[in-house]
């Protein structure tokens, strides 16, 4: 999406150039006094001294990146050792969110390949039904498959009446509920890009290859995947950056247990009991992971544009 | 042709495209199948009924989330509207308004909000409403839909206009239209497919909105989705099962509303 309001425009014109500033006025006042105020205020908290009500004292301290990397013991004054609890949390949203989207990718390809080669007519229908699911609430999406996981649940039910299982299978509560939760939520978000991608894509390089003697694997392999990878790029972006920071999925299915960044970083702000800054510190260390991704693959998607077209 | 079609289909695909629908159908379908059980558990099923739904409008509940929908819808209209007006404004100006120099940037000033993960911004829009010292409530909740709603507007809108060559206005002009003539006379009308599209995207991204309206909402006041989560957190109810299936009919209106809009826009 992101990738898609960067590009240039094919018809673009100078008819309104005069009123420039004045059309741009509005967006800029509202982005930076809602998006980038905030987010750099956040960058000031995380720097802040932590106050017992759930607030903050306006004083410098490194004390919440300290917190989230190091331990010194209960009273602060023993020796810093690393401390895993929070790099292991996050270590685990990265790998619960790349696994999410490994699967995504799994099932997302195939589904949009085959959209995209179906005829006209029937393929807006198909769009369709991948959109639906697109545009429905996530929490609503979260809580059915909640409703559908439970241990009493249709999923359990079902397996016990086909005599697969004797005993309710436990998936509620779980890491695979989470995987499954995530999985779920942003799969819409894998398959439609690629589906824009595959749909734009010539199959006259198919059919060249074939009669070069490619069988049809190794044509998937070396020509359309290659040929669809900024669908492909772009679907898995929709689905890892989301997951990173999912919050309902982990809340909702993964119970107190599989805590993830997004439960993480929402405790901190809940309640009085919560510590602002080192939530804040927390959310600062997501977005420079999150955008140190963004502009590592915007770097290479950029090489391989140059190498397209040199 | 048929060996045209040996190339491009590859077997098992069509299979997995089914697994993926099945995927992301059943826990749909089968809370709105739960929801009309007639039953007072979420386990048994014990025949048709309406019950739940009547729940939903005349229980003890009702009043809150009569409250809460009268939130939700209200905030989700003026965003979208709000959104929609820049997000157009912002268009015409990075698609018509010649080479210039903070055309990039402005560019990633809208996309911003589709990079940072949302509970970032979530937590930003905290600290900065409590560090400016403004009361949370309807208008935080407001006043961020409005921003985090813009690139969702954005995108169709600018999809839309590229696609719409400038000979058009350059022809009102020489016929002696003023620019703004031009824009609302002949440019607006044409966009008015990405215009709607956008609309419609906004809309339901503010609708559906949880993390961030849970952050900025403050005390006392709930849109539906803070408070199905909050009724959800106590065990999953059967009146929440309707409403969720309610609220998948307002999902899916509008999904065909824009699908139409847009085959319509594709046969002129």
């Amino acid at each position: 999406m992101a990738g898609a309001a960067a590009t240039g425009g094919s018809a673009r014109s100078d008819t309104y150039a005069s009123a420039r500033n004045w059309l741009l006025l509005p967006s800029w006042a509202v982005l930076c006094i809602f998006v980038l105020a905030p987010v750099a205020m956040m960058l000031v908290y995380s720097f802040l001294t932590k106050e017992f009500r759930g607030g903050v004292i306006w004083e410098f301290t490194l004390a919440a990146y300290d917190q989230f990397f190091f331990d010194r013991g209960l009273f602060g004054d023993e020796p810093a050792r690393i401390d895993w609890t929070y790099i292991l949390i996050f270590w685990r949203s990265i790998w619960q969110a790349g696994l999410a989207t490994f699967l995504a990718l799994l099932i997302g390809f195939p589904t949009a390949y085959f959209i995209a080669t179906r005829p006209a007519q029937t393929r807006t229908v198909w769009v369709f039904l991948i959109t639906i699911p697109y545009w429905v609430n996530l929490l609503i999406r979260t809580v059915s498959m909640k409703f559908l996981l439970r241990d009493q649940g249709p999923l359990n039910d079902f397996l016990l009446a086909t005599g697969l299982i004797d005993d309710p299978v436990r998936i509620i509560n779980t890491n695979a509920a989470v995987q499954i939760g995530l999985f779920y939520s942003y799969l819409p978000f894998m398959v439609l890009p690629i589906y824009a991608s595959v749909e734009r894509y010539n199959f006259a390089l198919s059919e060249a290859a074939a009669d070069l003697y490619a069988s049809k694997w190794t044509t998937l392999r070396r020509i359309v995947i290659p040929s669809v990878r900024p669908g492909i790029i772009a679907g898995c972006i929709l689905v890892f950056v989301p997951s990173l920071g999912a919050f309902l999925a982990p809340d909702l299915l993964g119970g107190a247990k599989n805590f993830m960044i997004g439960s993480l970083i929402e405790e901190q702000f809940k309640g009085n009991a919560g510590n602002w800054p080192f939530g804040a510190a927390a959310s600062m260390i997501l977005l420079t992971l999150v955008l140190v991704i963004l502009m590592f693959l915007a770097r290479q998607q950029a090489r391989a544009d140059r190498e397209a077209t040199s | 042709m048929s060996s045209r079609g040996d190339v491009r289909t590859y077997s098992g695909f069509r299979a997995m495209t089914m697994l993926c629908l099945f995927v992301l159908y059943a826990p749909l379908i089968i809370v709105t199948i739960y929801s009309f059980n007639a039953s007072r558990s979420i386990t048994v099923w014990e025949g048709l009924s309406l019950q739940w739904y009547a729940d939903v409008f005349w229980g003890p509940e009702s009043g809150k989330f009569k409250q809460a929908a009268i939130n939700s819808f209200t905030i989700a209209l003026i965003a979208a509207t709000m959104s929609t007006a820049i997000a157009t404004s912002a268009a015409t100006a990075i698609v018509r308004g010649g080479r210039f120099r903070l055309r990039m940037a402005s560019l990633g000033l809208i996309s911003l909000p589709l990079m940072v993960p949302e509970i970032v911004t979530a937590v930003a829009t905290l600290i900065f409403f409590n560090s400016i010292g403004f009361t949370r409530g309807y208008l935080t909740i407001l006043a961020a839909h409005i921003a985090f709603c813009i690139p969702f507007a954005y995108l169709p809108i600018q999809a839309r206009m590229q696609g719409i060559e400038d000979t058009f206005e350059q022809a009102a002009q020489d016929l002696y239209a003023t620019k703004a003539q031009a824009f609302r006379r002949v440019l607006l009308p044409m966009m008015m497919p990405g215009i709607i599209a956008g609309f419609l995207l906004a809309f339901i991204v503010s609708l559906d909105d949880f993390i961030i309206t849970n952050f900025v909402k403050g005390a006392g006041i709930e849109t539906l989705p803070t408070a199905i989560f909050g009724s959800v957190k106590q065990g999953i109810k059967p009146n929440i099962m309707a409403i969720s299936t309610m609220l998948l009919v307002v999902s899916i209106a509008m999904v065909t509303i824009s699908y139409i809009v847009g085959k319509k826009d594709n046969s002129t």
